[in-house]
C-alpha cells in the first residue's frame, strides 16, 4: 500500500493568526484506496483538503499530491485532481450537458472526447433524457451525481469530495456510494470527508480529526477493535468526549 | 422584549461587521457635499480662448485686454488665419475665439459701429451660452464706456436681493438631496437587501419559525438602518453647518421630525421593494433603477422640476424625495414653519401608509407560504 | 485558446438565460436617455414673477406688461403688500418677487432716478443668477422704450456700438440634449462593462462555482480574459445600441469617424473593467462589490463633467481627471460625435486611457489570486 502513495502529507502545520487549524498532520493515500477524513466541523478538514487541491498553502511541512509539490507546482496538481465541493458546484443556470462540456473544456479535453464522454457519462447515470433541462431543476441528489460525475470528468488519478452527500436522502446516498467504489475500481483514488459515520464503514481507510490533529488513522475495522466498540460512531464519540476532557 | 432586543443587537453587529460598507455610508455623504460643494458648479472661470485679430488697432487690443483682465477669461493663443479656428476649437484647446473684421477700425471711425464674432465651442451648450454672454457682456461694458463722456440722463437702478443664500453658492441647492440620496440609499436599498439576502440565504425562515412575531422580525430588521439613517441626515446637517456655513434658519426640531418621516417612507419603500424580490440582484437593480436615478434627477435635485417635459413632471409627482426635498428647503433654508410644508408632509406620511399596507397585504401571501401555497419566500433548495 | 472559447461560451449561455439582463440591455439606454436627457436640462424657463407693485402707476404697469409677453416668465400674481409678496417666496409659489415702490414714476420723472428692487429665491444659484438677469434685461429693455416716448432723451452723439455676435459652433441651436446623450452613452457602457463584469465574478464566488474554477488547471489569464470579454463585447454593443437610440429619438450628431470612438471605448472598457476586476478580488458580497462601485462610480462620474465643464472645476479636481478614466472617455466621445475630431485632435486623452488601461490590468491580474 505504501509503496505507491499518491498523496503524502508530512508535519502539515496550517495557522490563521493564533489559530492553528492544522497541527502536524501526517498521512499518506495510496492508489485506488477510499480514504474518509473525518472529523467535527472546524475540526480542520476542509482547510487540510483546501491545501491538498491547491486552493491555500500550508503554513509548513511537506506535502505532496499525485508526486507534485503544492508549494511550487500546484498546476500540475490541478491538473491531475478532480474536486467536489461542499457547495454546489456546478452552473444553475446551464443545462447539464452544458456543464460537462465547460468543464471538459476546461481541463482541455477535445471536442471529440468531450461528446463520447458525456455519452457515456448520461448513459451511466440514465440521465439522457435530462441532458437539455438546466441545473437548477434537477432533484439535489441527481445533482450531486452528477457533480461527482462532472469532477471525474477528465479521468484524474485523485479526486476530492467536500461532504459530497450532505442533505442527500439515504437511498440516493446508496447510489452516490456505488459510483465512489466504480470510480475506485478503475484506480481512481478517493479523498471523502464526511459526516456520515455509516459512510465512513465504507473506506478502505479513515482518519479522524479532532481540534486540527489526527487523533485516529486505521482502516474502520482496527479502529473498531483498538477502541473495543461495534461502530466508526463509537470510536468517533470516544475521541471528541476524551480531548473534551482533556481540554477541561 | 428580551428577545427582540437580542435580535436588534444581531442586526447592529451585522452592519457593524462590514467595515467596507460602514465606511462608505458615512464616506458617501462626505464626498457628496464636497463634491457638489466645491466642484459641481456652473460658474465659469479661467475659459481658455484665442484671438484672431484681422484689425490690429487700438479698440481691439483694449477689448481683448479688457476679456483677459478679467478672472472669466484667459488668453490661450493668438491666432493668424481663419483656418486655424475649426482646428483649436476641434482640438479642445480654447472654448471660445474671438474674431475682430479686417475692417473692424474703419467701421469703429466711419460708422461709430462695429462688430466682433464671439465663436463658441457649443458641444456643452450650457456652457457655450454663458459664456458668450460674459464675453457679450464687457464687450458692451467696454463699448459703453468709450463712448461720449457719461450723459446726464435718468437713471433706473435695479437692485437684486439673493434671499436664503446671498453668495449664490451651490452646497444650498445640494444639501437638500444629498440628504435626500442618502437617506434613501440608506434606508430603502440597505434595507431591502438584507432582507432579501436573509430570504437567499434561507435564514429568513428561521426567523419566522422562532416565537418573533413577523412585526417584530421587520421592525428589528429596520431599527438599526433607522438609527444610522438618523445618524447621517444629522451628520450632513453639521457638516453643512460647520464646513460650508449653512445655517439652519427654521427649527431644528421640526428638521429632524421631517427626517424622520422620509426615514420613513424610504424604509416602507425598502420593505415593499423586498416583499416583492428574491434575490439580491434584483433588488439592487430595482432600487438603483427605481429609487436612486429618480432621487437624483427627478426630484429636484439638480435639475429644476418646472423645466421639464410634462411627462417627466406628472412622473415627478409620485416621487417621495420631490417632497422631502420641498421640505428640507423650506425649513431649512428658508426658515418656515410647518405651516407651509404640512402638505407635503401629509403626502409623504400618506406614501408611507400606502406602502406598509401594500407590503402588509403581500406578507400575508408569504405566510400563506407555510400552509402550503407558493408565494414569494418559497425558499430554494440548498 | 479553446479553454477561453470555452468559458466564453458559458458565459454567454448565462447571459441569454438570465430573465433581467436582456430587457435591461435594452430597455436601460432608452429609459435612460428619455429621463436624462430631457430631465438634465438647465434651460430656464418658466421662471415664477410675483409684483409687489405699490405704486400702481401707468409705469410700474408698463413694467408688469412688459414681462407678460416673456416666453420665459409666468406672473403669478400682484399684491400691494411686500410682505405677502415674500410669503409667495416662501410657499415656493414663486421665484422672483419684483418690488416697485411707491413714487417710482414719480421719481423716475422728477428725480431722473429711481430703483426697482428684485427679491429672489437663491437656494439654486444659478438659476436664480439667470433668472434675475432675464429680469433685469426685461427691465432694462422696458426702460429704454419709456425714456423714448418720454421724449427721445438721448443725449449727445451717437455712441460708437461695438455689438458682439455669437457664433455656436458644432450646436448651434444650443441644444442641452446633443451635450447630454453622449454623457449617458458613457455612463451605460461604464455600468455594462464594469458594474456587471465585477457583480458576475462575486456572484460566482457566493454561488461557490468560483471556487470549483480554481481547482482546474485554468490559467489566471484565460479566466480573466473569459470574464471580461463577453462584457466587454456587451458594453460596445451597448454604445452602439445608445448611438442607435441616440439618433433616433434626438438626433444626436455624428461628425467624427465612429471606428475610432469605438476604439476609444474598447480601451476605456479595458481600464474600467480592470478597476471593477480589482474591487471583485476584494469584495466578499455582492452588496459590498455593489457598494464599493456605485461609490466611486458617482465620484468618477460627477468629477468627469457629465453634467458641469471640467474646466470649471477648481484645480485639484482637474488634476484629479488626470486618474479617471471616465472623464477621458467623456471628453473623447463629445469630441468626436459633436466636433468630427479626429485622432491628432483626441491623442493626448487617447494615450492616457492607453496608460490608465495598462495600469488597471496589470494591477488587476497581478492582485488576482486563485488561492483564496
Amino acid at each position: 500500500m505504501k509503496e505507491e502513495a499518491v498523496i503524502s502529507v508530512s508535519h502539515l502545520y496550517k495557522r490563521f493568526g493564533h489559530f492553528t487549524a492544522n497541527d502536524d498532520l501526517c498521512f499518506e493515500v495510496g492508489r485506488g484506496e477510499i480514504f474518509g477524513f473525518l472529523g467535527a466541523n472546524g475540526a480542520g478538514k476542509t482547510t487540510a483538503m483546501r491545501i491538498l487541491c491547491g486552493l491555500s498553502k500550508p503554513t509548513s511541512g511537506d506535502v505532496k499530491v499525485a508526486g507534485f509539490d503544492v508549494y511550487t507546482q500546484t498546476d500540475h496538481i490541478k491538473r491531475n485532481i478532480g474536486y467536489m465541493s461542499q457547495r454546489f458546484s456546478l452552473y444553475e443556470d446551464l443545462t447539464v450537458l452544458e456543464n460537462i462540456r465547460l468543464y471538459g473544456g476546461i481541463y482541455g479535453l477535445s471536442r471529440q472526447k468531450i461528446r463520447e464522454k458525456s455519452a457515456q457519462l448520461l448513459s451511466r447515470l440514465e440521465m439522457e433524457h435530462m441532458q437539455n433541462s438546466l441545473i437548477k431543476s434537477l432533484p439535489l441528489g441527481w445533482r450531486q451525481k452528477l457533480a461527482f460525475s462532472v469532477a471525474i470528468v477528465h479521468d484524474p488519478p485523485i479526486v476530492f469530495l467536500d461532504e459530497p452527500t450532505g442533505g442527500v436522502d439515504p437511498l440516493t446516498r446508496r447510489q452516490f456510494w456505488n459510483m465512489i467504489y466504480e470510480a475506485a475500481h478503475r484506480g481512481i483514488t478517493i479523498f471523502v470527508t464526511t459526516h456520515y459515520m455509516d459512510e465512513a464503514e465504507y473506506c478502505d481507510r479513515i482518519s479522524i480529526m479532532v481540534d486540527g490533529q489526527i487523533a485516529a488513522i486505521g482502516t474502520p475495522a482496527d479502529l473498531k477493535a483498538s477502541y473495543g466498540v461495534s461502530s466508526i460512531n463509537e470510536v468517533f464519540i470516544i475521541l471528541a468526549r476524551g480531548r473534551q476532557a482533556v481540554t477541561e | 422584549m428580551k428577545r427582540f432586543g437580542g435580535f436588534i443587537i444581531k442586526e447592529f453587529l451585522h452592519i457593524f461587521r462590514d467595515k467596507r460598507t460602514l465606511l462608505i455610508l458615512f464616506g458617501m455623504p462626505v464626498a457628496q457635499m464636497m463634491l457638489f460643494g466645491y466642484v459641481i458648479t456652473n460658474e465659469i472661470r479661467e475659459v481658455r480662448f484665442a484671438v484672431l485679430d484681422h484689425s490690429h488697432d487700438q479698440n481691439t487690443r483694449d477689448i481683448v485686454d479688457r476679456i483677459t483682465a478679467s478672472s472669466y477669461f484667459r488668453l490661450e493663443t493668438v491666432l493668424s488665419s481663419d483656418e486655424e479656428i475649426a482646428g483649436c476649437l476641434r482640438e479642445g484647446k480654447v472654448k471660445m475665439v474671438l474674431v475682430f473684421d479686417r475692417d473692424f477700425a474703419s467701421n469703429m471711425e466711419r460708422e461709430g459701429k462695429a462688430s466682433v464674432h464671439v465663436i463658441t465651442d457649443a458641444s456643452e451648450a450650457n456652457t457655450a451660452s454663458i459664456i458668450y454672454s460674459y464675453a457679450a457682456g464687457i464687450i458692451q461694458d467696454y463699448s459703453r464706456k468709450s463712448a461720449a463722456p457719461a450723459s446726464p440722463s435718468s437713471q433706473l437702478t435695479i437692485s437684486p436681493r439673493m434671499m436664503y443664500n446671498e453668495n449664490l453658492e451651490g452646497v444650498y441647492m445640494f444639501v437638500p438631496g444629498t440628504m435626500a440620496m442618502i437617506l434613501m440609499l440608506i434606508s430603502a436599498l440597505l434595507t431591502s437587501i438584507s432582507i432579501v439576502r436573509e430570504k437567499e440565504q434561507g435564514t429568513m425562515e428561521v426567523l419566522l419559525v422562532s416565537p418573533l412575531k413577523p412585526v417584530q422580525i421587520i421592525l428589528g430588521k429596520v431599527t438599526p438602518y433607522v438609527v444610522l439613517s438618523l445618524i447621517n441626515a444629522v451628520s450632513i446637517i453639521a457638516l453643512g453647518y460647520f464646513v460650508f456655513g449653512l445655517p439652519v434658519a427654521g427649527s431644528l426640531l421640526l428638521l429632524i421630525a421631517e427626517c424622520m418621516l422620509f426615514i420613513m417612507t424610504a424604509l416602507s419603500l425598502g420593505i415593499l421593494i423586498s416583499t416583492a424580490t428574491s434575490s439580491q440582484q434584483t433588488a439592487m437593480m430595482i432600487s438603483m433603477l427605481a429609487l436612486l436615478l429618480p432621487t437624483i434627477l427627478l426630484s429636484g435635485f439638480i435639475y429644476p422640476i418646472e423645466n421639464m417635459p410634462q411627462f417627466l413632471q406628472w412622473l415627478s409627482v409620485i416621487m417621495p424625495p420631490k417632497y422631502f426635498i420641498i421640505i428640507v428647503k423650506n425649513v431649512m433654508l428658508k426658515g418656515t414653519g410647518l405651516e407651509y410644508v404640512w402638505k407635503e408632509t401629509l403626502i409623504l406620511a400618506g406614501m408611507t401608509l400606502f406602502f406598509l399596507g401594500l407590503s402588509a397585504r403581500k406578507f400575508k401571501v408569504r405566510i400563506d407560504v407555510k400552509t402550503g401555497r407558493k408565494g414569494p419566500f418559497k425558499r430554494k433548495e440548498p | 485558446m479553446r479553454i477561453i472559447a470555452h468559458l466564453i461560451r458559458k458565459e454567454f449561455l448565462q447571459i441569454r438565460r438570465n430573465r433581467t439582463f436582456l430587457p435591461m440591455i435594452f430597455l436601460m439606454p432608452v429609459v435612460q436617455m428619455l429621463i436624462l436627457a430631457y430631465a438634465a436640462t438647465l434651460e430656464m424657463k418658466n421662471i415664477n414673477l410675483c409684483f409687489s407693485d405699490q405704486d400702481l402707476s401707468p409705469a410700474s404697469r408698463g413694467i408688469q406688461a412688459a414681462f407678460r409677453g416673456s416666453p420665459f416668465f409666468n406672473v403669478m400674481g400682484n399684491t400691494f403688500d411686500p410682505a405677502e409678496a415674500e410669503s409667495c417666496l416662501k410657499d415656493g409659489s414663486a421665484d422672483i418677487v419684483i418690488v416697485i415702490p411707491k413714487g417710482f414714476e414719480k421719481d423716475l420723472e422728477k428725480e431722473r432716478k429711481a430703483g426697482v428692487q428684485l427679491l429672489v429665491n437663491a437656494i439654486n444659484g444659478s438659476k436664480a443668477s439667470i433668472g434675475s438677469a432675464y429680469t433685469q434685461q426685461i427691465i432694462t429693455g422696458w426702460y429704454r422704450t419709456y425714456q423714448q416716448a418720454a421724449g427721445g432723451s438721448i443725449h449727445g452723439a451717437r455712441a460708437p456700438l461695438i455689438q458682439a455676435i455669437p457664433a455656436f459652433w458644432f450646436n448651434p441651436e444650443l441644444n442641452y440634449q446633443v451635450f447630454m446623450v453622449p454623457g449617458i452613452l458613457v455612463i451605460l457602457v461604464t455600468m455594462i462593462g464594469m458594474m456587471l463584469s465585477a457583480l458576475n465574478i462575486v456572484r460566482e464566488k457566493e454561488m461557490g462555482t468560483l471556487e470549483q474554477i480554481n481547482v482546474t488547471p485554468i490559467k489566471k489569464h484565460q479566466f480573466i480574459i473569459g470574464k471580461l470579454l463577453p462584457f466587454w463585447i456587451i458594453a460596445l454593443f451597448e454604445l452602439g445600441f445608445g448611438l442607435v437610440v441616440g439618433k433616433l429619438l434626438f438626433d444626436i450628431p455624428m461628425q467624427g469617424s465612429l471606428w475610432l470612438l469605438f476604439g476609444v471605448a474598447g480601451i476605456y472598457l479595458l481600464a474600467v473593467q480592470g478597476a471593477g476586476l480589482l474591487i471583485s478580488n476584494t469584495a466578499r458580497t455582492q452588496q459590498q462589490a455593489m457598494f464599493v462601485m456605485f461609490f466611486f462610480n458617482i465620484i468618477f462620474i460627477m468629477m468627469s463633467g457629465l453634467f458641469t465643464p471640467v474646466d470649471s472645476m477648481p484645480v485639484w479636481a482637474q488634476y484629479f481627471n488626470y486618474i479617471n478614466p471616465i472623464s477621458y472617455f467623456m471628453t473623447v466621445i463629445r469630441m468626436i460625435l459633436l466636433k468630427g475630431s479626429g485622432f491628432t485632435d483626441i491623442q493626448i486623452p487617447f494615450f492616457s486611457l492607453m496608460a490608465l488601461a495598462l495600469i488597471m490590468m496589470s494591477l488587476s491580474i497581478w492582485r488576482y489570486r486563485k488561492t483564496v
